[in-house]
């Protein structure tokens, strides 16, 4: 049985790795894009997007695809670390 | 006996990826045959039905194989269904026939703009993983009320979710029955409303026999269609002109290509300054505000939605939960990041075939679409030649050259008419509806699902007839999902005209009625049963009043709530003039169509009514903060409960007697 301190700690770093995802997420979804004027006079050289343009259409897609995955490990490693992970 | 089953659930486990490879290997060997049979002759028209057919009778097969009569197998699918797998059918369930079809076209006619869209239906899928869709699966709900019931203190919270839940999934499939129709009727000239129908057969045949159990493994035969119809035409077109099959690097090189068009039509006259809305120039079709509020209630939206939150009640653990999210959103980004491939590859076909070109010379694949009334020049259906130069001459001053104001094209046919305009065989083009309808179908199967069983569990079962046995409990069930899928057909075959704006609405709606208290009743132990029902009652109702308001009563959002024209992004000027509106004889007019001159166009701080999450969803969270604080601390019991949601480790907190 797991101990309150025990929970605590656990909900404490899970916390903490929440609200980092979310800056990222927030970053990319929103941040970057109010600079979509400023960015686009950048054109990525040999395939020709502008950035902003490309940061939108595919840049910060891929952007949350990999933090998903990152994220789904990082927990993964929370639980575990607190003896809170199911059984594998 | 047990024992038994359970050895031949492991074996079908084992053996998904070689039965799915199988399956996705006969689809390529199909369409090679179908190809074949083109070149030998067999009419357009048959290689259509082939398509449908073939394509539906494999989703019925699937669907009566899978049947069930397990409660835990018909709301969960038992909950085993791997990660991967889940991802799969997510991407189905989500991807509808607004994403396949309208998607490509909306970037096509907003540029830059459009990608609000695409970013807002993709970035929601982080905060369903670290947010709300683990923490639900190891709750063990059956359904999204469920935890509301469970964590806010009974019945009345459960009713009202299932209120917001009917209300934005409702919308939501009855725009996916329409999708199948318009599909249906124009491949395989079937009249509209016998197309909506039949469409209504294929859907009542995966997911009523075998509920949840049948519609997962069906919608993963669904993705593996979409995803292979949709990048099939692009990569090909991608290779014919660049030369790399990889169309999402190559249409930089078009969107250049696009660029410089634009300012050669405007140097030469075919295109005016006031027309024309260059591709990559942002927020000149929606203001900055009105671009990241859609961004955001999109996002927002996704995360609330109960048909997307109910597919991670199925994975095997709640490891797996998060790890299936991750790969709903891989397979959803594989359609989404082409999406403006299509779009940049059509405008630069358009700008540089058809405009600028004289009228006599348009190739003869535009008028198949103009006969349908989706292309119009010169402010007529091109329907022929003919019919196009007589319009252009009767416009004074017209040379006889397509400009770009002449030429009108429907969002839908960029994707559908893609095909034709690369000049590829027509079982392309059958392959693409085959996509479209897989699409639609996957998507309408979740939400009635989704509706039927709010009503059945939530409803009968926990609210009218607790006792009920389990056999009734599913008839129960698959009764109400046939009633409200004739009802949600028989309201598509009338063609409402709000219907894709309705799919927007149902975001905002579900943002507003569910999010907060999701999130709350995880996150913050301090939450009260009454301040989380206040909260839900207050964003939901604040959401609709606007939507509402602004689209039905235009007249009376000016007259007594103080709401003003929205205004145009490009100049900032007012869309309409209201004291001139309001002196109108209908301007007090209620439930107006579109063509009243207020409705729609007026609000509050110039929000659009797609974006009212925005104004619904912090409310409800002030309001469960305040109201929780004035009240009692929720019991020692609850909150244990909820530490119990937090831990991955151990048993669901909520245990269905089978």
């Amino acid at each position: 049985m797991a101990s309150q301190s025990n929970t605590d700690a656990h909900w404490r770093k899970t916390t903490r790795l929440m609200f980092m995802h979310l800056g990222v997420w927030f970053f990319f979804g929103y941040v970057i894009h109010m600079f979509v004027k400023p960015l686009n006079t950048i054109v990525i050289p040999v395939l020709g997007f502008p950035l902003g343009f490309y940061m939108a259409a595919q840049g910060s897609l891929i952007v949350f695809v990999v933090m998903l995955f990152m994220f789904a490990k990082q927990q993964d490693k929370i639980d575990r670390e607190f003896g809170m992970a199911e059984d594998d | 006996m047990a024992t038994q089953t359970a050895a031949g659930a492991d074996a079908f486990y084992k053996q998904l990826g070689r039965m799915y490879g199988t399956y996705a290997g006969g689809f390529v060997a199909f369409i090679v045959l179908l190809a074949i049979l083109e070149q030998m002759g067999v009419p357009n028209k048959v290689l259509g039905y082939l398509f449908v057919f073939f394509t539906l009778a494999v989703y019925a097969v699937i669907g009566v194989m899978t049947r069930t009569a397990q409660l835990s197998e018909y709301y969960v699918a038992g909950r085993r269904v791997p990660a991967f797998y889940n991802g799969m059918a997510t991407g189905a369930d989500w991807m509808s026939a607004a994403s396949f079809v309208g998607m490509a076209g909306t970037l096509f006619l907003l540029g830059y703009d459009g990608i609000a869209w695409v970013l807002g239906w993709t970035g929601g899928f982080v905060l369903v993983s670290i947010l709300i869709g683990p923490y639900l699966r190891k709750f063990g709900a059956y359904t999204v009320p469920d935890f509301m019931a469970f964590r806010f203190g009974g019945n009345f919270a459960r009713f009202i979710a299932v209120i917001v839940l009917v209300c934005c999934s409702f919308t939501y499939v009855t725009a996916q029955i329409y999708g199948t129709g318009l599909i249906a009727s124009r491949f395989l000239g079937m009249q509209f409303e016998v197309a909506v129908f039949a469409g209504l057969v294929g859907i009542l045949l995966c997911a009523m026999l075998g509920g949840m159990r049948a519609v997962t493994w069906t919608q993963i035969a669904q993705y593996i269609v979409l995803i292979i119809a949709y990048l099939t035409p692009i990569v090909i077109l991608s290779t014919q002109h660049y030369g790399i099959p990889i169309p999402e690097l190559t249409y930089g090189t078009a969107i250049a290509e696009i660029t410089a068009r634009e300012n050669q039509m405007l140097a030469n006259g075919l295109a005016t300054a006031a027309t024309l809305k260059p591709h990559i120039q942002p927020f000149i079709n929606y203001s900055p505000l009105n671009f990241f509020a859609i961004i955001f209630c999109m996002m927002v939206g996704t995360a609330s939605l109960p048909h997307i939150l109910m597919r991670y009640f199925t994975t095997p653990s709640v490891r797996e939960a998060r790890q299936s999210v991750a790969w709903s959103l891989l397979f959803i980004f594989l359609l989404y990041f082409s999406a403006p491939a299509y779009a940049a590859f059509s405008k630069l076909e358009v700008y540089t075939n058809i405009i600028g070109a004289n009228v006599t010379s348009l190739k003869p694949w535009l008028f198949q679409w103009g006969q349908l009334g989706l292309i119009q020049i010169c402010g007529k259906n091109a329907s022929s030649i003919a019919d196009v130069v007589a319009a252009c001459k009767a416009i004074a001053g017209h040379t006889g050259v397509v400009r770009l104001q002449d030429f009108v094209i429907n969002t839908d046919v960029i994707v559908l008419s893609t095909p034709e305009i690369a000049g590829l065989p027509y079982v392309i083009s059958g392959l693409v509806a085959a996509g479209g309808l897989a699409a639609a179908l996957s998507t309408a199967d979740g939400l009635l699902l989704a509706i039927a069983n709010a009503l059945s569990h939530d409803i009968y079962y926990k609210m009218l007839d607790p006792n009920a046995p389990t056999i009734r409990r599913l008839t129960v069930a698959r009764v109400l999902l046939f009633f409200v899928a004739v009802a949600s057909a028989a309201l598509a075959a009338t063609k409402p005209g709000d219907i894709l704006a309705m799919v927007g609405w149902a975001f905002s709606l579900a943002m507003a009625g569910n999010f907060p208290a999701l999130v709350m009743g995880v996150w913050w132990k301090r939450t009260t049963a009454t301040g989380a029902i206040c909260g839900m009652l207050a964003g939901f109702g604040l959401c609709l009043f606007y939507l509402v308001c602004t689209r039905y009563f235009p007249g009376y959002g000016v007259k007594y709530f103080g709401m003003s024209s929205l205004l145009s992004p490009l100049t900032g000027a007012p869309l309409v003039d209201i004291a001139k509106a309001m002196a109108l004889p209908n301007a007090m007019e209620t439930w107006p169509t579109l063509a009243h001159p207020m409705a729609n166009k007026i609000g509050w701080f110039d929000l659009n009514n797609i974006a009212c999450g925005l104004l619904g969803m912090p409310l409800g969270f002030l309001v469960i903060y305040v109201v929780s604080l004035m009240g009692k601390e929720p019991s020692k019991e609850m909150q244990a409960y909820v530490d119990e949601i937090r831990k991955p480790r151990g048993k669901t907190v909520l245990e269905e007697k089978a």
